[in-house]
């Protein structure tokens, strides 16, 4: 240690200069071809031909119903899975009760599905000739094709966030300050508003952030139980696909533009509110 | 303002934190419990807020029976030993915390918050968050929070363990000062002796989950009722079954009839204390604590002579006191220890 | 001071009746929107029995779209291990204009809805592409896809432990005489490598479910480009959901093995650090 000072750092610490730059390079070529240029070429594609088209592509009724529904969707899952995150993390991290590694695991299976399965699961249950379609036939409730799936799907893909989010920032801060807002004369409904929440907002924004993210831009899942009914069942990640079946590519690159602005608003977001590692 | 809790027990699985252990402190008294790691004073601490349930046995505050009541109802102010600061809120709201959710008036919860921190000394202090104060800073809120909701008890969880030596030591005059404006019935947890004998007109000692003994520092330090409150309390040199402090093992330069000679190993010099450690002709070793006065005259491997004031031999519960030379007190037995504080 | 430690408190205590009403409460909601639906896949797999489901399964146009998927992302697993590494490591040793913004963009694959990736992905590699190749239709066109959709995972796995490998440890380790290699591989690669064997796991595992960012791309050709979870599309728009919910079955064993084995590399990793 005494002649960490002296001695100028060996090269090997912090790798020669050509091999620096080499690294930099391949990192940054690799993002530029895989990311940066595939996501910027959307932005050229979508005003290649001026703005006219795409202004007209923005009011079409079609495009502002798929927007609606995204939202609509979004509205209900988001609220849902955050509710249930927070309930969720709290019992995982305070309460004790056998089998908690089990459904910490279960709480991650949304992740090993593939969106496929996840619209296949819901057709088998809720479809024509799934478990439940028949009750559902006879009293005239439609889950398939309709909006109900399509906010089920979306529950289930975007499910865990939340709850892996808080986890973390609950055990963090442990249960002191609780038990001194009880001991001051706080109810356990005053104690969770004025103390608990507050001190775990950071991790229920980013997970909320992620949720939302997920939410809004699911396709596999909901397109296939959506029924892709152009105007009705279309949210705008079907409607881009569909636009481009229809090579209205104007129509597709329009609403990938939509979704591509709010996916870097959400990057911003996660950058700016990124949960600082551990240390700090 | 009375605490009793009778009978109580607490079992974490196979281990017993508290075994039938019952405690009255009297209204206004300030208490300490003091015990070793693991020796249930914490949890006595905590079954007495509501914030641990006991297995059995009841807590009675101030007359009514809060063995069922959650911690929220039973008048407690309660301070933690790190802090438990409510990171979000600011001194001032920290401190008012209590009383704005009892929806107290605006008026009258700035006036209380004003008082109370300038009571702790954190006046100034009040626009500030958790993270902007020193640990001392940070306890002194903890308490003004406790004391805004007038408690009937103030408990303190190892108040100033997480704290420096220096911020410590200010902050035990200063606890002991604030105790004789306010007289509220206060009990405090902690390991350091000293700290309990400088602050608390009373003392709990508590081992392996029950009470060893209970009285004021200076009888618990002079009569203790047994070896474990004895070794406790202060340093002692154990020679078989006899127990002296250090303070009580006079040296001669002459033999005095009931003396017995001794070696000097070696003497350290503590500023106005000097410990002297010496080695008995049966090959036993002590240590005798004496002040630079005393001191001058010895050296290491001059030989001097020993005479204990006081021993002690504790046969199971009973302590009974040895008056010197009634036989040879340094040769009683084969077993020895030397206890360093 | 004077009690156990708090997890020690915790595995003893009786289970409380509110978390038992808790635990019913998640269970349900876990039901409702996990778990019976996926029952109902391995239900109808079940049903058709072990034979039948072979059949499906190697029936040559489902092999062949199972065999791409599992090479793809054992593929897309690999590289991700190498670039992922590297790009974490420039984030995190290297200094250069826009660093920050790089380090944002990262995250964009999971903000950036699958099919929209897709048809970025397209505009650039596909017919009148800017930069004149055209890999529409093909399987480098499926490998781009799943790369595009994996690439966070190794960068943000790795990336923190990479901050917290106190470049001491290198300092240390160079002061003793190693050189610029050796103490890549001798010191900071085992740190290393449970983060990104972890990191690949999870490309791994989204490669093998991915749909929405391969289905414009890829042209969805059988024997050629089709992938597993396109296969289950095909099948369930044939109205095959038999068949469709016995290939769902294998892909869910096979992502659900991944990740258990990741769980396992995890525990290994932690006991590491101690």
């Amino acid at each position: 240690m005494s002649s960490g000072r002296t001695e100028p750092v060996a090269p090997g610490a912090r790798g020669s200069r050509a091999s620096r730059y080499g690294l930099r390079s391949v990192a940054l070529v690799y993002l530029a071809l895989i990311l940066v240029l595939p996501v910027g070429m959307v932005f050229f594609r979508t005003f290649e031909n001026g703005l006219q088209p795409v202004l007209q592509a923005l009011s079409d009724p079609e495009t502002l119903h798929a927007l609606y529904l995204t939202v609509l969707i979004a509205a209900i899952a988001v609220p849902l899975n955050t509710v249930f995150g927070v309930f969720c993390a709290l019992l995982m991290v305070r309460r004790t009760f056998p089998g908690k590694a089990f459904l910490s695991g279960l709480i991650d299976v949304p992740f090993a599905v593939s969106p496929v399965v996840v619209g296949l699961s819901l057709i088998l249950v809720y479809g024509r000739t799934g478990w439940l379609g028949g009750w559902l036939a006879e009293n005239g409730i439609r889950v398939i094709f309709a909006l109900p799936s399509m906010v089920l799907a979306t529950i289930f893909v975007s499910l865990p966030f939340v709850v892996r989010e808080v986890v973390p920032v609950l055990q963090e801060i442990g249960v002191e300050q609780d038990q001194a807002a009880h001991t001051l004369g706080a109810t356990p409904w005053q104690t969770f508003w004025r103390i608990t929440l507050p001190a775990i907002r950071g991790g229920v924004t980013y997970g909320v952030i992620l949720t939302t993210a997920r939410a809004l831009g699911e396709f596999g899942a909901v397109s296939i139980v959506s029924g892709k009914i152009a105007g009705q069942t279309s949210t705008l990640t079907v409607h881009v696909e569909e636009r481009f079946q229809q090579f209205d590519l104007v129509g597709a690159y329009t609403s990938s533009l939509v979704l591509a602005v709010i996916a870097l608003v959400i990057v911003l977001a996660m950058t700016v509110l990124k949960p600082k590692e551990a240390g700090s | 303002m009375t605490i009793s809790a009778i009978g109580i027990t607490k079992r974490f699985g196979e281990f017993v934190a508290l075994d039938d252990v019952t405690l009255e402190v009297a209204g206004g008294e300030l208490t300490a419990l003091l015990g070793p790691s693991g020796s249930g004073k914490s949890t006595l601490l905590r079954v007495i807020a509501g914030l641990e349930h006991a297995d059995a046995g009841e807590v009675i505050i101030s007359g009514e029976d809060a063995t069922g009541r959650p911690a929220r109802d039973r008048g407690v102010g309660f301070v933690f030993q790190h802090y438990a600061a409510f990171k979000h809120l600011t001194v001032r709201d920290n401190v008012a915390f209590g009383l704005s959710i009892r929806h107290r008036p605006k008026a009258e919860i700035a006036r209380r918050v004003d008082e109370l921190l300038h009571l702790v000394q954190l006046g100034g202090l009040a626009e500030r968050y958790p993270s902007q104060l020193s640990g001392g800073q940070r306890q002194r809120m903890a308490l003004a929070r406790a004391l805004a909701v007038e408690p009937k008890v103030l408990l303190l969880d190892e108040p100033f363990g997480a704290l420096d030596a220096r911020v410590r030591k200010e902050l035990r005059g200063w606890l002991r000062r604030l105790h004789e404006e306010m007289h509220v019935t206060t009990v405090f947890v902690t390991h350091d002796q000293e700290e309990a004998m400088e602050v608390a007109d009373r003392i709990v000692i508590m081992n392996e989950g029950r009470i060893e003994q209970i009285g004021p520092p200076r009888e618990l330090y002079e009569t203790p009722g047994n070896e474990f409150v004895m070794s406790f309390l202060g340093p002692v040199n154990k020679l078989g079954d006899v127990l002296v402090r250090p303070h009580d093992v006079e040296l001669l330069l002459e033999p005095n009839g009931v003396s017995t000679e001794a070696l000097i190993d070696r003497i350290t010099y503590l500023g106005f204390e000097v410990r002297v450690e010496l080695e008995l002709p049966n090959g036993r070793k002590l240590w005798a604590q004496t002040t630079r006065e005393s001191a001058a005259p010895l050296e290491p491997g001059r030989t001097v002579h020993v005479r204990p004031r006081a021993t002690r031999t504790f046969d199971g519960d009973g302590a009974e006191t040895r008056p010197a030379g009634d036989s040879p007190w340094w040769d009683r037995r084969v077993t020895m220890e030397v206890h360093h504080s | 001071m004077a009690r156990p430690a708090p997890s020690q408190v915790l595995r003893r205590r009786k289970v409380r009746r509110s978390t038992w009403l808790g635990v019913g409460l998640v269970t349900l909601y876990l039901s409702v929107i996990v778990l019976i639906p996926l029952a109902a896949v391995a239900w109808h797999a079940a049903e058709l029995g072990p034979a039948a489901i072979w059949r499906v399964v190697s029936s040559p146009d489902t092999r062949a779209a199972l065999q791409l998927s599992l090479f793809s992302s054992l593929a897309v697993a690999a590289i991700n291990a190498v670039v992922g590494t590297i790009i974490a490591w420039v984030l995190v040793r290297d200094t250069f204009p826009g660093k920050t913004i790089v380090n944002a963009l990262i995250d964009l694959p999971f903000a950036l809805p699958t099919i929209v990736a897709g048809l970025t992905l397209l505009a650039l590699y596909g017919p009148k592409g800017a930069l004149g190749v055209n890999l529409a239709y093909t399987r480098a066109a499926v490998m781009l896809a799943l790369l595009f959709v994996t690439l966070p995972f190794v960068v943000r796995s790795v990336q923190p432990v990479l901050m917290e490998l106190e470049k001491d440890v290198e300092e240390a380790a160079s002061s003793l005489g190693a050189h610029g290699p050796t103490v890549f591989r001798r010191v900071v690669l085992p740190s290393l490598l449970p983060a990104i064997v972890s990191g690949a796991g999870l490309s791994f595992a989204r490669a093998i479910g991915e749909f929405g960012s391969v289905v414009l791309i890829s042209g969805n050709i059988p024997f050629k480009t089709q992938i597993a979870p396109v296969r289950i599309f095909a099948l369930i728009e044939s109205g095959d959901s038999a068949g469709a919910a016995a290939l769902a079955v294998v892909l869910l064993l096979i992502s659900f093995s991944v990740l258990l084995l990741l769980a396992f590399v995890q525990r290994w990793g932690r006991k590491g650090d101690e």
